[in-house]
């Protein structure tokens, strides 16, 4: 017989502090959790990465209209519009209301194009020159050219032209950049789908991360049973699996942002020539810090809520028996 | 320790495994109940474990009422039983160790010393250099001494087993009790449901024969030890010292 002799009893065992046994214990699970996704690389490759593409999505899609919006903001001299002015106005009066238009605080400057250099610029522009040289009386108006003041906004825009268009000088008012205001519409409006998208996928991440685990509870049903026989709580039994999904989202979260990250570098060459073309200095706009944390933020909540959800389904109906 | 009144547990199918029973065990003793397979005795300490529920009738434990303690509660009043059981029910995904010391971990005692408490609970079922062995790898005797480390490893005052030497051949069955007896005196109170009825006898504790859910009539108990003393090669004195 192996037993010893000298059966001495088991010592009582200080219990160590109870915040840093708490906090050991934490770990010691997290660990756990994290060894047990290593044993089964590929398994668990194959669900970060379904949770990585789910993720990586709405936010390449966030990063498009994000670098879209940049480029739409350096079209503001593109919101510049033109106040035809009547034909009986005079060169003096069309220079003094150009004067009292720029002195408004919604305008950022006025360029007045008098009638005659209209007339220049379109004869050496359209080659009609000789023809025109016959007419007797030039047939254009002076005309204003306006540029609004960066602040304006969408409403203060429509104002500022039907004020302009209100005076008595002018004849017509002629926004030309209409489809500058229709961009920024259809942006919002992406905008918000990639929103209601992104829900309905971070739900598709709940799900397969829900059903991940509850797999993995019914893979791991006796040592469930044979833990709470000796006395566990659902507290204890779920931790391990709350833990997978917290390394599960985690680790998607991460791999979204270098799924990202590898297609913004494979855009990269593409912008850069396309940019060249348009003589523009644009580049491209990356993930910030915030935004990337928002990402992975979203990545371990929505791991914890799924095995959350699966734990608190399936953990209770496995009791002893 | 132990207080069973007017027991009663009755399945859903309608069988009923416990019929109005009364017993009590004290603190300090060593009981086995025996009976035959189907005489109720699973039953019981399942009441006892609360891993289910009488129909009727009251389980009191150390002083507490068991229908009082609510489910929330049912872990709490488990940690301070010990338990063993015929198939040992070990966890094989990880060493001895580890398995020893789930009872310390449960209850939040840190690693260090939960490492002292394992080493001295291995130590007294004689598994002290097969703490990093794999369950599997060891033997029943074995397996069932990691079962038996591990339900006294967070020093209950009581420990119930069923059959836990079920599986065991009658030297390691002897073994297993002679560990048992050792903590009952040190005064762990011990139940032991087995239907082994001559290695029972060589132990020379109390015994409650249950038959059909009920206790067996004395003289039934009398006829058992004659049968046996009558035809026992040795005496259980000769086995057991
Ligand atoms: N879950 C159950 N449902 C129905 N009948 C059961 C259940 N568990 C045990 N029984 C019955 O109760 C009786 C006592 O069983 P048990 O306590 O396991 O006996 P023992 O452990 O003494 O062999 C048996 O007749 C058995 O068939
Ligand atoms: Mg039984």
């Amino acid at each position: 017989m192996a037993v010893s002799k000298t059966s001495e009893p088991i010592p009582a065992g200080r219990p160590a502090g109870p915040v840093s046994a708490w906090f050991l214990c934490h770990v010691n699970t997290s660990v756990d959790a994290l060894g047990r996704l290593a044993r089964q690389p590929f398994a668990s490759l194959m669900i970060l990465l379904v949770i990585a593409v789910t993720l990586a999505l709405p936010a390449a899609m966030y990063l498009v209209i994000k670098n879209a919006q940049s480029i739409g903001s350096n079209w503001e001299n593109a919101l510049d519009f033109s106040i035809y002015l009547k034909s009986d106005v005079t060169l003096e009066d069309a220079t003094r209301l150009a004067g009292l238009i720029r002195q408004r605080a919604d305008v950022a400057q006025v360029t007045l194009i008098s009638a005659q250099d209209a007339l220049d610029e379109f004869k050496s522009a359209s080659g009609f020159g000789a023809a025109l040289d016959h007419l007797k009386t030039n047939p254009l108006p002076h005309t204003l050219v306006v540029r609004p003041s960066g602040a304006n906004t969408e409403q203060s825009m429509i104002l500022l032209h039907e004020e302009v268009g209100n005076l008595p000088e002018a004849d017509l008012v002629q926004v030309d950049t209409e489809w500058v205001q229709r961009f920024h519409a259809i942006l919002d409006i992406l905008r918000r789908a990639i929103a209601i998208g992104a829900v309905l996928l971070g739900v598709a991440i709940v799900v397969i991360i829900g059903n991940t685990i509850r797999l993995d509870i019914q893979n791991r049903r006796d040592e469930i049973e044979v833990t709470k026989l000796i006395g566990a709580s659902n507290a204890f039994v779920r931790r391990p699996f709350l833990y997978s999904g917290l390394w599960y989202g985690l680790g998607g979260g991460l791999l979204a942002l270098a799924l990202v990250r590898y297609g913004l570098y494979a855009l990269e060459q593409p912008v850069r020539r396309l940019a060249g073309l348009y003589n523009s200095a644009f580049s491209v706009l990356e993930l910030n810090l915030s935004e990337s944390l928002l990402i992975t933020g979203t990545g371990v909540l929505l791991g914890l809520a799924g095995s959350w959800l699966a734990a608190a389904r399936h953990m209770r109906r496995i009791e002893p028996r | 320790m132990i207080r069973i009144e007017d027991v009663t547990k009755r399945f859903p199918g309608g069988q009923e495994a416990l019929r109005g029973l009364t017993l009590s065990v004290d603190r300090g003793e060593m009981v086995f109940i025996t009976g035959h397979s189907g005489a109720g005795k699973s039953t019981l300490l399942r009441l006892i474990a609360l891993i289910d529920r009488p129909t009727s009738g009251q389980v009191i434990v150390d002083g507490q009422n068991t229908a009082r303690v609510s489910r929330r509660k049912i872990p709490a009043y488990r940690r301070q039983l010990g338990m063993v059981f015929q198939d040992h029910k070990l966890l094989y995904d990880r060493p001895v160790f580890d398995n020893v010391a789930l009872p310390l971990i449960i209850s939040g005692i840190g690693y260090r010393d939960a490492g002292r408490r394992v080493r001295a609970a291995l130590d007294q079922v004689g598994l002290l250099n097969k703490e990093k062995r794999h369950p599997e790898t060891l033997s029943a005797g074995e397996q069932q001494r990691v079962g038996i480390a591990r339900a006294i490893v967070s020093r209950p005052k009581l420990l119930i087993a069923d059959e836990p030497t079920g599986n065991l051949d009658p030297d390691l069955s002897l073994e297993v009790m002679r560990i048992f007896r050792r903590f009952n005196e040190v005064g762990v109170t011990l139940l032991i449901a087995s239907h082994d009825l001559a290695l029972i006898d060589q132990l020379g504790c109390r015994r409650i024969p249950l038959e059909n859910g009920a206790l067996q009539v004395e003289k039934d108990r009398d006829e058992v030890s004659d049968y046996f003393e009558g035809a026992g090669a040795h005496s259980p004195e000769d086995r057991w010292r």
